[in-house]
């Protein structure tokens, strides 16, 4: 699986803000899309890694992958799934 | 006539300060009333009281400065609109509770119908001292299950699929116990570190997890003059009727050996934790 070439159509970065701002931010880059487009989100460990994943899964979203860049951040790959 | 206030408080009418004044306390069951009740509370407070409601710290409602030429009509009023009075003194109190599964997105059990079920079994049962239930929906604990005699706080235990997992490793991150661990790409679970909160299950994005909802119990907490937090005897229970087996057992328990006036905790350090323990234990085996 970690090695399957997924396009990314967008990228957002929410290292810069603290939850729930996170997921405000991470919500508003996926309203941009277009259904089954698919976003990287940039994020740091801790809170943002534990909590915005779940988020996203509960609004309905795909959550394709997790890629650890073993510098404290990571990068969510998420698929918009619309209502 | 003198006043018997012993059945009074019974029926749940406070003794205020002020002479003749009662507060009425209402039967209220997992921190909820239908808008029926409240309109009716509303109406009694307005007519009989000073126009304003008190809600205690257990998620029970009181109306002030009921008089008492007034009681029988008060609870007539209130019976109009299904609302039953409460009680205080030696038995069991105001079963509460959080809005678990139904509700909340964190919710492992169904707290409110759990709450109706042992208010029904258990509500005013009379016993040596006052004793309390509450009821948490998951790890969360925003119902503080630990300060009650019995506290009861939801969980899930959960199992890994392996045909369902994409490998993204974001259980272990979401685990914050530290009690996943991914080797070979295969998901471990410290059985010695999870704590059933679920968090796992409810985060793997394929849903690679089943979960199996049941209950942490703890027993003896305080949180008056003395705080002293409940302590869980037995291991994670994943079944209802062995729950309420539990809990009688512990009533019973604390019915059979408590002197008059003296609090669960209290109960269990004077008659010895171990017997208390092990009486707890039987009901869990032989449940
Ligand atoms: C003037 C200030 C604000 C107003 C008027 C406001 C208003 C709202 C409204 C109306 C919603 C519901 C949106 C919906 O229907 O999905 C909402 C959601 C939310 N707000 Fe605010 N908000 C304000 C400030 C903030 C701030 C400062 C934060 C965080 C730092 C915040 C965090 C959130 C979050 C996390 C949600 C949930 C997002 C969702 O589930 O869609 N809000 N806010
Ligand atoms: S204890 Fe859990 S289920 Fe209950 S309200 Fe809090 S988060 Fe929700
Ligand atoms: S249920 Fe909670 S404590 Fe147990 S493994 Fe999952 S996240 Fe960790
Ligand atoms: S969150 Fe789910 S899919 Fe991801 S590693 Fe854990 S079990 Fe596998």
């Amino acid at each position: 699986m970690s090695d399957l070439n997924i396009e990314i159509d967008e990228e957002v970065d929410i290292t810069n803000v603290v939850c729930p701002v996170t997921f405000v931010k991470a919500k508003v880059a996926l309203e941009e899309l277009d259904d089954g487009q698919v976003l990287k989100i940039h994020l740091n460990d801790g809170e943002p890694v534990q909590n915005v994943p779940r988020s996203l899964k509960d609004e309905g979203h795909q959550i394709l992958k997790l890629i650890d860049n073993e510098d404290g951040t990571y990068d969510l790959i998420v698929r918009k799934v619309e209502e | 006539m003198a006043t018997d206030y012993a059945t009074l408080k019974k029926g749940g009418f406070m003794r205020q300060k002020q002479k003749n004044n009662f507060s009425l306390r209402l039967r209220v069951v997992g921190g909820q009333m239908t808008a029926q009740q409240l309109a009716k509370v509303a109406e009694v407070a307005d007519k009989f009281g000073h126009g304003y409601v008190h809600f205690t710290s257990r998620q029970g409602v009181e109306i002030p400065f009921i008089k008492l030429d007034d009681i029988d009509a008060v609870k007539d009023a209130l019976a109009e609109g299904d609302v039953k009075p409460g009680v205080c003194g030696p038995r069991v109190r105001t079963i509460t509770a959080c809005q678990g599964s139904e509700v909340c997105p964190n919710g492992c059990i169904d707290t409110e119908a759990l709450a109706v079920e042992l208010d029904a079994r258990y509500f005013g049962r009379d016993l040596p001292h006052k004793f309390k239930f509450g009821i948490t929906g998951c790890l969360n604990n925003c119902l503080k299950a630990e300060e009650n005699d019995v506290g009861i706080k939801g969980g899930v235990k959960v199992e890994w699929q392996a045909d369902k997992c994409i490998q993204c490793g974001l259980c272990e991150k979401a685990c914050r116990v530290n009690a996943i661990n991914v080797v070979d790409g295969k998901i471990e679970i410290d059985r010695s570190k999870c704590n059933y909160c679920g968090r796992c299950a409810f985060g793997c994005p394929t849903d690679a997890y089943t979960t199996t909802p049941g209950y942490v119990v703890s027993f003896g907490g305080l949180f008056g003059n003395r705080i002293s937090k409940g302590e869980a005897v037995i291991p994670f229970i994943d079944n209802h009727d062995l729950l309420l087996k539990v809990c009688d057992a512990a009533i019973q328990w604390f019915d059979d050996n408590a002197n008059p006036s003296e609090r669960f905790k209290y109960t269990i350090e004077r008659v010895g934790e171990e017997k208390f323990n092990q009486a707890i234990r039987d009901a869990y085996n032989n449940g």
